[in-house]
């Protein structure tokens, strides 16, 4: 059944920044369509970002929108989800954004499992500044700060959420929107932290010096790099090595921070006579 | 502001400036506290964790300065009254977001107590060093408003000043307290919640169906301002941006939006200026003095004055923006200006501006984590 985007989006504020190929545009319609499957009222939801290709994304959905400074998106959502628990508040945030100079604000949301949604528009790469390398470029690949190739080992976004804590955790590719959008819609159902880990072809800065191709080519480099996890037992680890896999990669159930906190008040507040 | 200490009605309480200020916020209505552990002022969130729950706020502790700043922005953003305290390496780190809350217009308050730096410096003395820091800590052209109580029940009232000056210019605001402040205790009556006036931010008074322009601004050049969750689904950016809230590159609108942002203080200053005069009428020598210094200053004035020297103080309580007019009035019959502080001589710099080729301006600084004793200022004023 085909939704009507535009009740979410803000037309007047068309076209978008992205290039013709990027993956950014096919994660937004998947948060969308997640949106609208949970039918809550827009006047609740609150979409915070940072700062890179990714965080425009607030700008053009007809939600409460902040756009904040860079890596720090999860601390303002955190303020915000502890101030009123009754919105829904959803984090998007690239991979350098949010794995590097936010990585100290994403282990610790992930440690608090407050109920907060951070979809992680993962690149590989830092787009809106010219193509540097990031935590999550791969070894060997190239950037404009990596001429030779990184020689670092890249972030596991999945790894270190559960690592730290998340109760939801899993990754998407662009290619698959309907999985993405199931996996989106679990996330934001998680009374708890979760991380979406959605893989996003940047045609213009990764794909172009790593010789990777266009965006049809570089979705089949993805393809190649991933698996799906339920088919994980049935594979052997030959198969899996130095692949990704895709789904719903750790599910938990642990106290979360707003619903501890109120427990908290409902402890220490005086009994009203 | 002190004087009201010894009014009879209230609580009589015996306090550190830290627990004063936790007192003043919650009586301000702050009730959401994001903040990180660091010395001389990690009482206030210790305070401020025991109290919030219990009145039904929120009391967070984030991984550092700079997501504390974030998280005050945001609960702001969503309708609280909120705040976050810290010391001078927090208050570095909080620059870049202060900035952000600054030109998104969210009204926030951060305490400093400030201590001796740069860098670690001297954790647990006192000191006034943060002084232009409080000015122009965060990079570009920017507003910027930030008191600095003397006594315990001045770090009441000028904290519940903090959280009204930030309602009523949708802006943060600085409360520059030094160690000593922080730590002294003295008795304090704070007034019953009746007595205390509270400025909560100005909600747009709309027409069914209209639009709301969260940038646009009348006369008073303060938008009035909805909380997220209320309806309006408006965007908030630190980029440049036009009345909408969105981005904007367009020459005059970055050109409005800084102009207004500055002159917002402007056109409300008189509100915002908060001081105290003593004895300056005749003064022939003015002390300048703020913080736990003007307390030493003043008993200097008075040991001055009862040697016949015609000495006088003028105590800034808002230190930004300055009392200029009121500084030149004080310093109308004065041959010198003494300007003592715990730093070399950043508030002095002001002074100098403000009173130009005029009287002959003497620091008395002292950056070794000691207080200002009055004999030094003594000596400075009798030109020793």
């Amino acid at each position: 059944m085909s939704m009507d985007y535009f009740q979410y989006l803000r037309k007047e504020k068309m076209p978008h920044i992205w290039c013709p190929g990027c993956g950014h545009g096919t994660i937004m319609k998947s948060i969308l369509r997640a949106l609208d499957k949970l039918k809550w009222n827009q006047d609740d939801v609150v979409v915070v970002s940072g700062i890179g290709c990714s965080s425009r994304t607030p700008g053009y959905l007809d939600f409460n929108t902040l756009h904040t400074t860079h890596g720090r998106a999860l601390a303002f959502a955190t303020g915000i989800k502890v101030a009123n628990p009754k919105l829904h508040v959803i984090v998007v945030s690239g991979d350098g954004d949010a794995m590097a100079i936010g990585g100290n604000h994403f282990i610790h949301a992930c440690r608090r499992n407050i109920e907060i949604t951070l979809i992680v528009f993962n690149n590989n790469i830092y787009g809106m500044t010219g193509g540097q390398a990031s935590p999550t470029t791969f070894t060997g690949f190239k950037g404009t700060t990596a001429p030779y190739g990184a020689i670092e080992q890249p972030f596991n976004v999945c790894s270190m959420a559960q690592a730290a804590g998340a109760t939801f955790v899993a990754r998407a590719l662009d290619l698959d929107a309907v999985a993405m959008d199931r996996l989106i819609v679990q996330a934001m159902q998680n009374k708890g932290f979760s991380v979406v880990d959605a893989w996003s072809q940047c045609t213009t800065y990764f794909g172009r010096p790593n010789k990777w191709g266009d965006a049809s080519d570089m979705m089949e480099h993805y393809k190649a790099l991933t698996y799906n996890v339920r088919l994980s037992d049935k594979m052997t680890e030959e198969e899996k090595a130095g692949k990704y896999p895709v789904g719903v990669l750790h599910q938990a159930t642990r106290p979360e921070f707003c619903a501890e906190y109120d427990k908290l008040i409902e402890r220490v507040r005086p009994v009203e006579k | 502001m002190s004087d009201e200490a010894t009014k009879p009605s209230g609580t009589v309480k015996f306090l550190s400036g830290n627990e004063a200020c936790m007192e003043g916020a919650i009586a301000a209505g702050c009730r959401f506290f994001a903040g990180y552990p660091i010395s001389p002022s990690s009482e206030i969130a210790e305070k401020m964790s025991g109290r919030l729950p219990k009145l039904g706020g929120k009391f967070i502790q984030m991984e550092d300065e700079i997501a504390s700043m974030g998280a005050i922005i945001g609960a702001s953003l969503a309708g609280q009254k909120t705040m976050t305290a810290t010391s001078g390496p927090g208050f570095s780190l909080m620059q870049e977001n202060l900035g952000f809350a600054m030109m998104a217009e969210v009204p926030c308050v951060v305490i400093n107590v400030m201590r001796g730096g740069p860098s670690t410096g001297n954790p647990t003395g006192p000191s006034q060093s943060d002084v232009m820091q409080c000015r122009w800590g965060t990079h570009g052209d920017h507003p910027a408003i930030a008191l600095s109580p003397s006594t315990i029940r001045e770090v009441f009232d000028t904290t519940v000043a903090c959280f009204n000056f930030a309602e009523m210019m949708r802006t943060p605001v600085v409360l520059a307290m030094d160690e000593i402040t922080a730590h002294m205790r003295e008795k304090i009556v704070i007034p019953p919640a009746a007595e205390i006036a509270l400025i909560n931010r100005r909600k747009p008074a709309l027409q069914a169906g209209e639009t709301y322009y969260p940038y646009e601004a009348g006369e008073d050049l303060v938008p009035p301002m909805m909380n997220f969750g209320e309806g309006a689904r408006y965007h908030v950016t630190g980029l440049d941006h036009d009345r909408t809230g969105f981005p904007s590159a367009a020459a005059e609108v970055q050109e409005s939006l800084h102009r207004r942002l500055v002159d917002k203080i402007e056109r409300h200053l008189e509100k915002l200026l908060l001081f105290e005069h003593h004895r300056t009428e005749d003064a022939e020598v003015l002390v300048v003095a703020y913080g736990s210094t003007a307390r030493s200053a003043k008993r200097a004035v008075e040991e001055a004055r009862a040697k016949g020297v015609k000495a006088g103080l003028f105590r800034p309580i808002t230190l930004y923006p300055i009392p200029e007019k009121q500084i030149e009035a004080a310093a109308a019959h004065a041959k010198r200006v003494v300007v003592p502080e715990m730093n070399l001589g950043q508030y002095k710099l002001e002074v100098e501006r403000i009173l130009g080729k005029g009287p002959a301006i003497t620091g008395v600084n002292r950056v070794n984590g000691e207080p200002i004793a009055p004999s030094l200022i003594l000596s400075a004023i009798l030109g020793d």
